[in-house]
């Protein structure tokens, strides 16, 4: 089958694997209708995830059809079409049971505070993803959906990450009605956390980033203030004269370790992986919001190798308020609102790709190339 | 004197005024607080799946956990002089540098690795297509034309300064005073 390979810091190719295998009696194998890049899978493409090995295949957000099942899989049969959330969770454990799917204790062995994730690397459970023709899916009773009746492939892959994701974000900030809520990274999850915090009832969405054509997009797409840090000076002291030099009541990290915007931070966060990527966006986040306010993080952060283990603070779920997404728990509520037309997932999409072009698809998302939001791809396999 | 700097014999938290007072499920910002518990609230918190997925390949496990996960992924086992660093690394807690400094040493290692594996096996890599630099000459030709030009200008730069290094140096007069 056809594959996206990882083979070292910014190079990735096409190329042909074995079919991935039942390996457990609750997997499922799935071939792929269609499949995203996400702008966590930048921090594996830059090389800046640990124990991201050559020969792996990257894609945590991908919508497919069942091909075959293991002897335990009861909720699925073949043929069926099936969101898959990135997370993989067993659906038991004591995390699992509090609605932490994205914290699954039986889906990682090589890291503790997150659970596993297609596609993301050995750290977290060195699966592979759906950037390819066909996927092993395990635990396939917890956590694949199948797709309603009618729901256009395009939202339904979005409801595998970016949406959830984007609505997490504005529920860990704990708006209140009539709060004033800044989301820094203009990205897809910045993008769909800012649409989101208006169904929490924010009476101000501010967001802030670099590009101008995302801010342009955000504009139209989540109906907020868009501005550019550029331009705007000191983001912080901004947004503190804003907000009548208190601050803002919630803020949102959908940046993570790619942040921009501080030399320091970019040569020893990013450039020389001196510690778990740049903090840019969480100095500011921290620093905008008013005393007594949330921060929420969804921005990834690598682990330990920090002066604080800031990804492990988000992975594991801890206040300020952060996490992996737990896509499963979200799922119900989120088809409902594609479904009544509250939400609009296909609208990120600018790019549309074949998968034997995936090396210009990451480079295209990477360099922010030709306005790109949101690039889907589509494997030759899937128009059958 | 008494010494503070011991462990203090744990009391009754109950006992303090005030205690819970706001431990209202209502209270907590938003989910997944509301439905925290505790591992001794918790009955079956050692609970696993039924089935364990077999492991046929060598598995790297953290050392935070007693046992393998009930899945794993096997895409890649560890091999060669980088799978040596990784085997290192599983030695220390995710807590350590140790841990994660090697794995991201692995990684480079890996990358050089990957190439000679592609040379062995009769394919020379094309890195500008993996590179997806097709895409970037479409779209900001001048972006790669100023990254060539400046991998050319640091490459013979590099060449010159090792080049000239091979030179005899002339002594320098040291002026007496």
């Amino acid at each position: 089958m056809l594959a996206m390979e990882y083979r070292g810091p910014k190079r990735v190719r096409a190329v042909q694997k074995p079919m991935p295998e039942i390996k457990h009696p609750q997997d499922a194998i799935v071939r792929v209708l269609r499949t995203c890049i996400c702008g966590s899978d930048l921090h594996l493409y830059n090389g800046n995830v640990p124990d991201t090995r050559v020969g792996s295949t990257f894609g945590h957000e991908f919508v497919g059809e069942v091909v075959e099942i293991g002897t335990d899989v009861t909720k699925l049969k073949v043929g069926d079409r099936v969101i898959v959330p990135f997370n993989i969770s067993c659906g038991e454990c004591h995390f699992c049971r509090q609605g932490m799917f994205g914290n699954c204790h039986e889906s990682n062995t090589e890291a503790t505070a997150v659970g596993g994730i297609f596609g993301y690397s050995h750290t977290a459970g060195g699966f592979n993803g759906g950037q390819a023709e066909y996927c092993r899916v395990p635990y396939a009773n917890v956590g694949p959906t199948i797709i309603p009746e009618g729901m256009d492939l395009d939202d339904a892959v979005l409801l595998t990450d970016v949406v959830p994701t984007g609505y997490q974000a504005a529920e860990m900030a704990g708006i209140q009605k009539n709060d004033t809520v800044v989301v820094f990274g203009a990205g897809p999850i910045g993008i769909m956390a800012a649409r989101c915090a208006w169904l929490f009832g924010a009476g101000r969405v501010i967001i802030i980033d670099q590009e101008d054509y995302r801010l342009e997009f955000a504009r139209n797409y989540s109906y907020c203030e868009a501005y550019n840090f550029n331009e705007i000076g000191d983001p912080v002291l901004f947004i503190k004269k804003i907000t009548d030099w208190l601050g803002a009541d919630c803020v949102i990290d959908a940046v993570g370790a790619e942040a921009a915007g501080n030399l320091l931070q970019t040569i020893t966060g990013r450039k020389l992986l001196l510690q778990a990527g740049s903090a840019t966006a969480l100095h500011w986040a921290i620093n905008s919001v008013k005393k007594g306010g949330v921060v929420s993080i969804v921005g990834v952060y690598g682990p330990t190798d920090n002066l604080v283990p800031i990804g492990n603070m988000m992975n594991k779920g801890l206040t300020m308020r952060g996490n992996q997404t737990s896509v499963k728990r979200l799922l119900p509520r989120l088809i409902e609102h594609v479904q009544n037309g509250v939400l609009n997932p296909k609208g990120l999409i600018t790019h549309r790709i074949p998968l034997e072009e995936v090396a210009d698809g990451y480079r295209m998302f990477s360099a922010k190339l030709d306005n790109c939001i949101k690039t889907v791809m589509m494997p030759p396999t899937a128009n059958q | 004197m008494e010494n503070h700097n011991v462990i203090n014999t744990p009391i009754d938290p109950k006992q303090i005024k005030g205690w819970g007072i706001d431990a209202d499920p209502k209270n907590d910002p938003t989910y997944p607080m509301r439905a925290r518990m505790n591992i001794s609230q918790d009955p079956d918190f050692k609970h696993r799946p039924e089935a364990l997925q077999p492991v046929e390949t060598e598995v790297l496990r953290s050392i935070e956990r007693p046992n393998v996960s009930a899945v794993f992924g096997t895409p890649e086992p560890p091999s060669g002089l980088s799978g040596i660093i990784r085997r290192f690394a599983f030695h220390f807690s995710e807590n350590q540098y140790p841990h994660w400094l090697p794995l991201l040493l692995a990684d480079r290692v890996n990358v050089v690795e990957g190439v000679v594996d592609d040379l062995v096996h009769g394919h020379v890599p094309n890195i500008f297509a993996e590179k997806g630099y097709k895409a970037e000459w479409k779209h900001s030709p001048q972006t790669l034309v100023l990254k060539m030009a400046a991998f050319t200008a640091v490459t013979a730069g590099t060449i010159l300064w090792l080049s000239s290094g091979n030179k005899k140096k002339k002594p320098v007069k040291r002026s007496r005073f």
